[in-house]
């Protein structure tokens, strides 16, 4: 490296700290906000006294959302269906990602597979013919309704597909000498040695679910079998039926702010807690998947 | 006898996601030729009567549905051209900086926001943007008037495209910095050793070893030039900025759903799966034919 700097170059790399540090902070700070606004007290959230640390610290907030008991009934279903539309993302993004890695030389009909899917892909029906099939398979008001139409995650099956093209396939013949059909070979060589990639997909996959409010709005019609995200969004909605200004003005001024600033935090604890081994994944996954065979 | 066991076990694993697809993706297609009808939910698709290009015709028609689509066009370029931007320069800028723990945490808190729900985030950026929020605290200190940026038509659409920059901004920058590591670094040496400047460097080397990416990008984005972010704007928006701010999916969602109009919103809804579909095969295959790049 160049040992003796220049003025001009120390003051480069101070403005490049400066922008990148800048663009953190940038990022964090909402976010501090709202955790700051759900520890306040209403009348401080009210006089808009809050910044990045709590004003009159108080839990009074959280200690009214423990007793809010559709808060707790929509986390529980969105946790059920996060555990069951999860795993079904996970199994069927493996079961289709395995032979459309093969080459055409070793499974003929890849090609038409693969046409199907980024059809699937590329083109869809729309929101309208979409939910008239849930409404006519009976699905509508069910947990199904919320884990089947969506459990072919296509772009999840697309890295997870470049992720195995990836692999040696020394690794596969060696296999074969030792008279391994295809299941035995997904399972016991393939699988093991897919870990980061399926850690990628299975966690895109959680947060997808975690994170949907709108499944739930067209195909659950009773509010109390809302989850989580769907039962948030219908509380700031409000706002969006308002059309008078005075009164928009007023009603983001008003509190209840601390209370939804609380369940706003709350429902981003679990993300949070899953957030280190996302990272630790996520980037190999993408960068991985991104690769063209 | 081996080969016709591999590809029975091939097709075996394929069935199941297969059969979902074909109820949940292909089947609703089906579903297109209500555009064409007078659909009735009592009467079915079979016996709802025939109106050809009718709800076509009454959509371009309607006053609202240039508004609409030039709001998603405009929305939707305003994202796609500063995505790029803004993760561009970001990678450039974090590339420069070489304490490995610095990099890591930095990355940690802008990659922080993709994961986040518009659900979520829209209470954030609501709060942000209040009448006495702290960008209005900052435009008041700075001199300013207090401005209600989510009810005024001229502040809806640059809050909506800044706001989701700055969700994504971070994540976006991650394939750019694959590709930032992939820059053999004998060509910067090479350069150094010329007496090329950081600066110098980062123009010559590093800006053209984006290129291929910079252009696989644009391609992928072709496909959602007609789609503005529903998820964002239907937790911001209100009736005072429909004016600007009602896209394409905004509108399908209301006139078909909420209001029940289920022709009118397949049809448009058709015409949206239409042109983004053909602009992405069509900008695949001119990437292909041209500069050899090819996504599927």
């Amino acid at each position: 490296m160049i040992t003796s700097k220049s003025f001009g170059s120390r003051a480069a790399s101070a403005a490049v700290w400066a922008a990148v540090l800048g663009m953190a902070c940038l990022c964090l700070l909402p976010l501090l906000n709202m955790v700051a606004l759900s520890f306040s007290s209403s009348a401080a959230a009210t006089g808009n006294l809050v910044g990045l640390v709590p004003v009159d610290f108080t839990a009074e907030s959280y200690s009214r959302l423990i007793t809010d008991q559709q808060f707790w009934r929509s986390f529980g279903i969105s946790v059920l269906r996060v555990a069951l539309g999860a795993s079904l993302n996970v199994c069927l993004t493996v079961l289709t990602a395995y032979p459309l890695s093969k080459p055409k030389s070793r499974f003929p009909a890849q090609p038409v597979y693969m046409k199907i899917v980024l059809f699937a892909m590329l083109f869809s029906g729309g929101t309208i013919p979409t939910f008239l099939v849930v409404k006519n398979t009976g699905l509508l008001n069910s947990l199904f309704a919320l884990i089947l139409p969506t459990a072919v995650p296509i772009f999840n099956v697309i890295i997870l597909m470049n992720f195995f093209k990836g692999t040696p396939e020394a690794l596969e013949d060696a296999a074969i000498i030792d008279g391994a059909g295809q299941w035995q070979m997904l399972l016991k060589i393939f699988l093991p040695i897919s870990l980061p990639a399926l850690a990628t997909v299975g966690l895109f996959s959680i947060v997808g679910h975690w994170n949907d409010y709108f499944q739930a709005l067209l195909y659950i019609q009773s509010t109390e079998n809302y989850p989580l995200q769907t039962y948030i969004q219908q509380l700031t909605v409000d706002l969006s039926t308002v059309t008078d200004p005075e009164r928009l003005k007023e009603l983001s001024r008003i509190s209840g702010r601390t209370f939804n600033a609380a369940k706003i935090v709350a429902s981003t604890v679990p993300l949070l807690c899953i957030y280190p081994f996302l990272q630790k994944y996520f980037v190999t996954g993408i960068t991985i998947g991104s690769v063209k065979g | 006898m081996r080969n016709k066991k591999e590809q029975g076990a091939f097709h075996l694993m394929l069935l199941p996601g297969m059969l979902l697809l074909a109820v949940f993706s292909f089947l609703p297609m089906f579903g297109i030729v209500m555009a064409f009808q007078n659909f009735v939910p009592a009467k079915g698709m079979f016996r709802s009567p025939w109106v050809g290009l009718e709800h076509f015709k009454f959509m371009f028609s309607l006053p609202d549905s240039s508004q609409i689509f030039a709001n998603t066009l405009i929305i939707a370029l305003g994202k796609i051209l500063f995505h790029m931007v803004v993760a561009v320069i970001f990678a450039l800028l974090l590339n420069e900086i070489r304490v490995a723990p610095v990099k890591k945490a930095v990355q940690t808190i802008v990659y922080l926001p993709h994961f986040l729900s518009w659900v979520v985030l829209s209470t954030v950026v609501i709060n942000m943007f209040s009448y006495e929020g702290p960008i209005n605290q900052l435009v008041t200190l700075l001199g300013g008037k207090p401005v209600l940026f989510l009810a005024s038509n001229t502040w809806f659409r640059p809050v909506v495209i800044a706001t989701d920059v700055w969700k994504e901004f971070g994540y976006n920058s991650i394939i750019y910095l694959a590709a930032l590591t992939g820059v053999d670094p004998g060509l910067y040496e090479a350069a150094s050793i010329d007496g090329a400047s950081r600066w110098k460097q980062t123009l010559h080397i590093t800006l053209p070893s984006l290129l291929p990416t910079l252009l696989l990008m644009s391609i992928l984005n072709m496909g959602s030039i007609l789609s503005a972010g529903f998820d964002q704007i239907y937790n911001l928006y209100n009736p005072l900025v429909y004016e600007t701010g009602d896209i394409i999916d905004t509108y399908v969602y209301r006139v078909g759903l909420v209001q029940r109009q289920y022709s009118l919103g397949t049809a448009v809804g058709l015409l949206k799966s239409a042109v983004s579909f053909i602009l992405i095969v069509g900008s695949n295959t001119l990437a292909n034919r041209f500069a050899k790049i090819r996504v599927f």
